[in-house]
């Protein structure tokens, strides 16, 4: 789901082990907001792993304990998880906000109770979206997500938002 | 939708619906709608301020959407990098204002003017029963005055803004039945704590809060803002009173859970670092030294807290080693304090008063926090970073509990320097 729609809803990647209430000022921190993008993405979770800006690859999935995303409104803090290239968050559960803005982004984030403990940091881990599947350690485990519902979805099969209203544009010119 | 956006028509069953439930169903221009169900609402109100308005107005341009579906729906105010604190955030700030321009927003409200969230309630652009979304969390402000209101990100407010309609899912609704009355120094702030304290985010993550009961009644406008302001901090979707004259609990409405709380039973609650679910008595920590306090916020800002602070601090002097950081919550608010003599009061005791706005609330300038430094504030995140080094650390309290452990020095229990000033007061 990078934008194609229809493209694979089904992702392999290097996980990234966070703990619980990673939060928006974590992720996007309030003081760098008028801040070049380049500075703006090397300070995404700074203080919760300082390392992970710098050494997170296109593809990787972030993986976390409960109330992932609490905190503000703010669109920057999964748009920067998009640009550092994670392809999919899973969380055991997300803030309300942030899942919304994730996949209004075209940003796949996923609830999947249990998900932190089953999933060591680095380790490849598989998550197949609208299946709502996250699979652990070569098929050792294999735990089921809350699925996204179906309007979201649709947002998601869609790209994002964005496209949406390009094409609302086009409908109405 | 053929009613008028606002019309408080409710459909007859929505006493049966709690607040959440009956103010969706309303948008949604269906009789009853139930909790799960994911509905299309038409929105009544859209508020933005100056970190997300420019964002939101260049994706419609930028997708080539012409014009708003409803543009006098649309409220936006200039508060959080007031005035603007760097040559990028003025240049953000000029953007937005063309596009503001460009796409016919009338309601605009400029830097100076106050804190968003108290503009829309100060200025009338939520009213009861409407179902309302803004580009900030703290959205749920507007549960206040019995509207359903919560935050979101900027692109589903660039489709709510071409659309007029936006997806939402009915959410479950938790009871708050308060009982009693606030006693002395005790405050709305310790209240909204005590609820983080015992529910906390699991118990309303995703939900909506609504509060009944006859303790409601003795709780003021601006004491309901700063309830239902931190509802998002405990994961809630809306945070809702009732509306002037409604019941304060619906019959045959669905709760899943409630809560009774006796108001007159609450202390001074403070919430340690570095999440708003770490709340102890103000005992616990009372005596840890301060290098900043801040009163301000949407959470509290307004005007019955910057009395609740001069009264304790007219004519005494903070600590000498603690900054102290006022930011009025509007114009408004500024004009009736100075009138008062509380601004002059707060700052002869040794703070600063700041113009109005968000202020260092989110640590965006105006006072933030070296590594090593605590700050007590009245605002509503303590999260790490959010007023500046992920090495400061954040402590939040009510307007009572900041004046006084701004003149402490350290954490302190407003209730024992009453105790003090009446001694004073009475001895010969
Ligand atoms: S005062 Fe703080 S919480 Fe309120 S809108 Fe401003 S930044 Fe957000």
């Amino acid at each position: 789901m990078t934008g194609t729609p229809g493209e694979g809803t089904r992702f392999r990647g290097r996980a990234w082990l966070f703990g619980p209430d990673i939060s928006t000022d974590m992720l996007s921190p309030g003081q760098y907001v008028h801040d070049p993008p380049e500075v703006r993405l090397r300070h995404v979770l700074e203080p919760a792993r300082p390392e992970f800006a710098s050494q997170v690859r296109p593809g990787d999935i972030v993986v976390a304990a409960a109330n992932f995303g609490c905190g503000s409104s703010r669109e920057s803090a999964p748009q920067h998880l998009k640009d550092l290239g994670v392809a999919v968050v899973v969380a055991d559960s997300l803030a309300r906000i942030f899942a919304r803005n994730a996949i209004a982004l075209g940003l796949p984030a996923l609830s999947c109770p249990g998900v932190s403990t089953a999933v060591r940091d680095q380790e490849i881990v598989e998550v197949d979206v609208e299946a709502g599947e996250v699979v652990v350690g070569d098929g050792r485990t294999v735990l089921s997500a809350d699925r996204i519902p179906e309007p979201m979805l649709d947002v998601l099969r869609l790209g994002g938002i964005e496209p949406m209203l390009a094409a609302l544009a086009a409908q109405r010119r | 939708m053929t009613e008028e956006p606002g019309a408080s028509a409710a459909p007859p069953q929505s006493e049966a619906m709690t607040a959440a439930e009956a103010a969706l169903a309303r948008a949604a221009g269906v009789a009853r709608v139930e909790p799960g169900e994911y509905v299309v609402a038409e929105i009544d109100a859209m508020m933005m301020h100056d970190i997300f308005a420019a964002d939101v107005l260049e994706m419609l341009e930028r997708t080539g959407i012409e014009r708003l579906h409803d543009a006098s729906r649309v409220t936006v105010v200039f508060d959080h990098m007031v005035p603007a604190p760097s040559v990028a955030a003025a240049e953000h700030q000029a953007k937005a204002r063309r596009l503001l321009r460009r796409y016919e927003i009338d309601a605009f409200f400029e830097i100076g003017r106050g804190i968003c969230h108290q503009v829309m309630v100060e200025e009338g652009r939520v009213r009861s029963g409407e179902l309302v979304v803004g580009t900030d969390s703290h959205t749920t402000t507007y549960g206040a005055v019995g509207a359903a209101g919560c935050g979101i990100g900027s692109s589903e407010m660039a489709y709510a803004l071409a659309t007029g309609k936006l997806w939402f899912k009915v959410p479950e609704t938790v009871l708050v039945v308060l009982e009693g009355r606030l006693a002395s120094m005790v405050t709305a702030k310790d209240l909204v704590l005590y609820l983080m304290r015992e529910g906390g985010s699991a118990e309303a993550q995703y939900r909506s809060v609504e509060h009944g009961g006859a303790g409601t009644d003795s709780l003021s406008l601006s004491e309901r803002m700063t309830i239902a302001n931190m509802g998002v901090e405990m994961g809630a979707k809306f945070s809702l009173f009732p509306a002037d004259g409604a019941p304060t609990m619906r019959s045959g409405a669905r709760y899943v859970a409630t809560h009774t709380v006796d108001l007159g039973a609450l202390s001074p609650q403070v919430a340690v670092p570095h999440h708003v679910e770490n709340v102890v008595d103000v005992g616990e920590v009372a005596g840890l030294r301060l290098d900043q306090v801040f009163l301000g916020s949407c959470t509290n800002g307004r005007l019955e807290d910057l009395r609740a602070a001069a009264a304790i601090l007219r004519g005494q002097k903070i600590a000498p080693w603690v900054r102290m950081i006022v930011t009025p919550a509007s114009s408004r608010v500024y004009q009736q304090a100075a009138a008062e003599g509380i601004l002059a009061d707060l700052s002869a005791a040794g703070a600063i008063v700041e113009g109005p706005g968000c202020g260092p609330c989110f640590g965006g300038h105006l006072g933030l926090l070296a590594a090593g430094e605590r700050c007590l504030g009245t605002h509503n995140r303590n999260f790490r970073g959010r007023m500046g080094s992920p090495e400061g650390e954040i402590y939040l309290g009510s307007p009572a509990t900041a004046a006084a452990s701004a003149l402490a020095g350290e954490i302190a229990d407003p209730r024992e320097l009453v105790v003090r000033t009446e001694a004073e007061e009475v001895a010969p």
